[in-house]
């Protein structure tokens, strides 16, 4: 791969452009395979590009068109795009955003942490054969189908579990999309961080278990703050899927925007909010249409924040060992 | 001063034995609801895809397949209706295998050549540095901002009339194909990595080519992590739903796309429709297709696992 290993060190005798037949083609495809494999990798650049471009030229022809400052749309609690003068303030979906990421994390990062430790940790080899491909099977299920599941199972579970209790329980609701959503992403944080504390050096474990240490111990005071930087990292990935995370928010939370903390009535996040756009009757070059593209780029705006953080702090945090 | 220390120490033995296996058997409870949901998922949609017609009691099994085969042949067949007794997922099914034809024509080339690129070609530095954070970055992008991009790029062309590709199935591909770049070039790279760098020495000493190197040994022996990924990525552009509500599959459509520029459904977006009608009877029908869905899905994945796994072992 480097400079001089592609070059022989003895410089082939010119006489063997007459040794093949097929040497004028390969020549051609010694020097067209580096550029269209050029060309390929310029696709990934070009679509961070034409992504940043779209959000960016649509958003400012939504601000001119609606006529509102980024304070007012970001900050302002009513969002009615229909009303006449239309108001587009949305604080609302980010709320709904942040209570859905907030809900299904409470459920899905200690569960996943645990499944990790125990993988690394206490699983037996044949059980760990078992169960690791099928969590990652399990995150192969598309969004779709957890989605149909809160419709299906969690909201009439929940209707018959808390509505005796005097609890009024929505068809849609917060609820209901933070237990299928948490469910959803508890294989990427259980692989993430099981990568992380099976990669930590058997010497730690050993010297620990030498001085006396129990399992637990080990597990919970030598091999989690050895891998903490990767299992943080897992962490921030995963509330960054919940955040952007479409289907299953979409048929389990409703479209309800509203600033409520009672997680048994319908909420609207960003996704849903540009969903709903979408299927609407808003037509071409509206500030109602125009304005999925705003809350695109605030949406995109949060998920690219957490994956650089989780980056860093992977990058900055870890352990490294020889 | 020593009485203290000894004062201060606790050896909490009795706790010490037993907090051990409780937390173990707590994060083994833990990894269990993976297994648990998947299990509680396929029953609960098996039994909703049962629930329609009249049907047998559990432990009949026969006859349960019978009415499953027998529904989901029906379900294969029939087009949409707003009446759920004959309503079905044919022209979906279709469109998602165009789709899933198309966005393997032209993704797994250009992600398996930017792998290449990026690992065999590029030497490293700022530039390697900076692409592939981009693409960890797209990795993480959400899929809903691929439509976003997809409505605006290939739907509208920016409202230039002459390229809008308009709600067509080739928008669909496109836009399904730079959503699952990243895992596609991630796992080529990761594939690449893991071919010794004696095997391109031993090669280059014999006087072969770089390319001769890279097309005739490395990607030879790479390729069952290339593969694995790719179908990852397959399964994934099939399972997608938002970013094709964008870029406009059809909600409702009657005749299958016979070509690239035709209009299309797919087969998660017709679930979608049905799982959001009120009438309960279409609560069967949506599980059924689901039923399609995850069967399909999961053995890709599944296959995408074992010749991970194998290739593993092997090494």
């Amino acid at each position: 791969m480097t400079q001089d290993a592609s070059t022989p060190p003895n410089t082939p005798p010119p006489e063997v452009d007459a040794w093949g037949g097929q040497s004028r083609i390969s020549a051609l495809a010694e020097v067209l395979a580096p550029v269209l494999l050029a060309a390929c990798g310029l696709v990934t650049v070009l679509t961070t590009i034409g992504i940043l471009l779209v959000l960016a030229v649509q958003s400012v022809e939504f601000f001119l068109k609606a006529g509102i400052g980024v304070g007012e749309f970001l900050f302002g609690t009513v969002l009615k795009p229909e009303a006449s003068p239309p108001k587009f303030g949305i604080l609302p979906l980010i709320w709904g955003t942040f209570l859905i990421a907030l809900g299904s994390s409470l459920i899905a990062l200690p569960i996943g942490l645990m499944s990790a430790i125990y993988l690394s940790e206490y699983a037996p080899r044949v059980v760990r054969a078992v169960l690791k491909p099928t969590l990652e099977l399990l995150a192969g299920v598309p969004t779709i189908v957890y989605g149909y599941l809160a419709l299906l199972l969690i909201t009439p579970l929940l209707k018959t579990v808390l509505e005796p209790l005097g609890f009024r329980v929505e068809q849609f609701n917060a609820l209901s999309a933070c237990i299928v959503v948490g469910v959803m992403i508890v294989p990427l944080v259980s692989s993430l961080s099981e990568d992380v504390l099976s990669a930590v050096p058997q010497g730690l474990r050993e010297a620990a278990y030498g001085l006396g240490a129990t399992k637990f111990e080990v597990s919970t005071r030598i091999v989690l703050p050895a891998g903490l930087s990767g299992v943080v990292a897992s962490f921030i990935l995963a509330i960054s899927r919940a955040v952007g995370e479409t289907m299953a928010v979409v048929l389990a939370a409703g479209m309800m925007p509203q600033i409520t903390l009672n997680p048994l009535t319908s909420v609207e996040t960003m996704t849903t909010y540009i969903v709903q756009v979408i299927g609407g009757e808003a037509s071409y070059g509206t500030p109602k249409y125009l304005s999925l593209f705003a809350v695109g780029l605030a949406l995109f705006g949060i998920t690219l924040t957490l994956n650089i953080l989780s980056s860093l702090v992977l990058r900055r945090y870890r352990e490294v060992y020889q | 001063m020593s009485d203290a220390a000894a004062d201060s120490f606790r050896p909490h033995r009795r706790m010490r034995r037993w907090l051990g296996p409780v937390f173990g058997a707590a994060c083994f409870v833990a990894t269990l609801t993976g297994v648990v949901v998947l299990t509680v998922l396929m029953g609960a949609i098996l039994a909703a895809a049962l629930s329609g017609p009249p049907h047998s009691p559990w432990h009949d099994l026969g006859a349960n397949l019978r009415e499953l085969s027998a529904l989901l042949g029906r379900l294969l067949a029939n087009r949409q209706s707003s009446d759920p007794a004959v309503a079905g997922y044919h022209v979906g099914v279709i469109g998602s295998l165009w789709l899933l034809g198309l966005v393997a024509a032209i993704g797994i080339p250009v992600g398996i050549g930017a792998g290449v690129f990026l690992e065999e070609y590029l030497p490293a530095g700022r530039i390697r540095r900076i692409i592939q954070t981009n693409i960890a970055n797209l990795a993480g992008v959400p899929s809903i901002v691929y439509g976003i991009l997809g409505l605006a790029l290939f739907v509208r062309a920016f409202g230039v009339r002459g390229l809008a590709l308009g709600p067509s199935l080739l928008a669909g591909v496109l836009t399904l194909g730079l959503l699952i770049l990243p895992t596609i070039v991630i796992t080529t790279q990761e594939a690449l990595r893991t071919v010794p760098s004696s095997l391109r020495q031993a090669a280059l000493a014999l006087g072969a080519t770089r390319w001769q190197v890279i097309s005739g040994h490395v990607l030879p022996a790479a390729l069952p992590g290339i593969m694995t990924g790719t179908i990852l990525g397959l399964s994934r552009a099939v399972g997608e739903t938002a970013p094709l509500l964008m870029v406009g599959a059809a909600g409702s459509l009657l005749r299958a796309p016979r070509g690239p520029l035709d209009r299309y459904t797919a087969l998660p977006v017709e679930i979608y429709n049905y799982a959001k009608e009120p009438n309960r009877d279409f609560q069967a029908v949506a599980a059924g297709g689901i039923l399609i869905l995850v069967v399909l899905l999961l053995s890709m994945n599944a296959v995408a696992i074992l010749i991970r796994n194998r290739f593993r072992r092997a090494r």
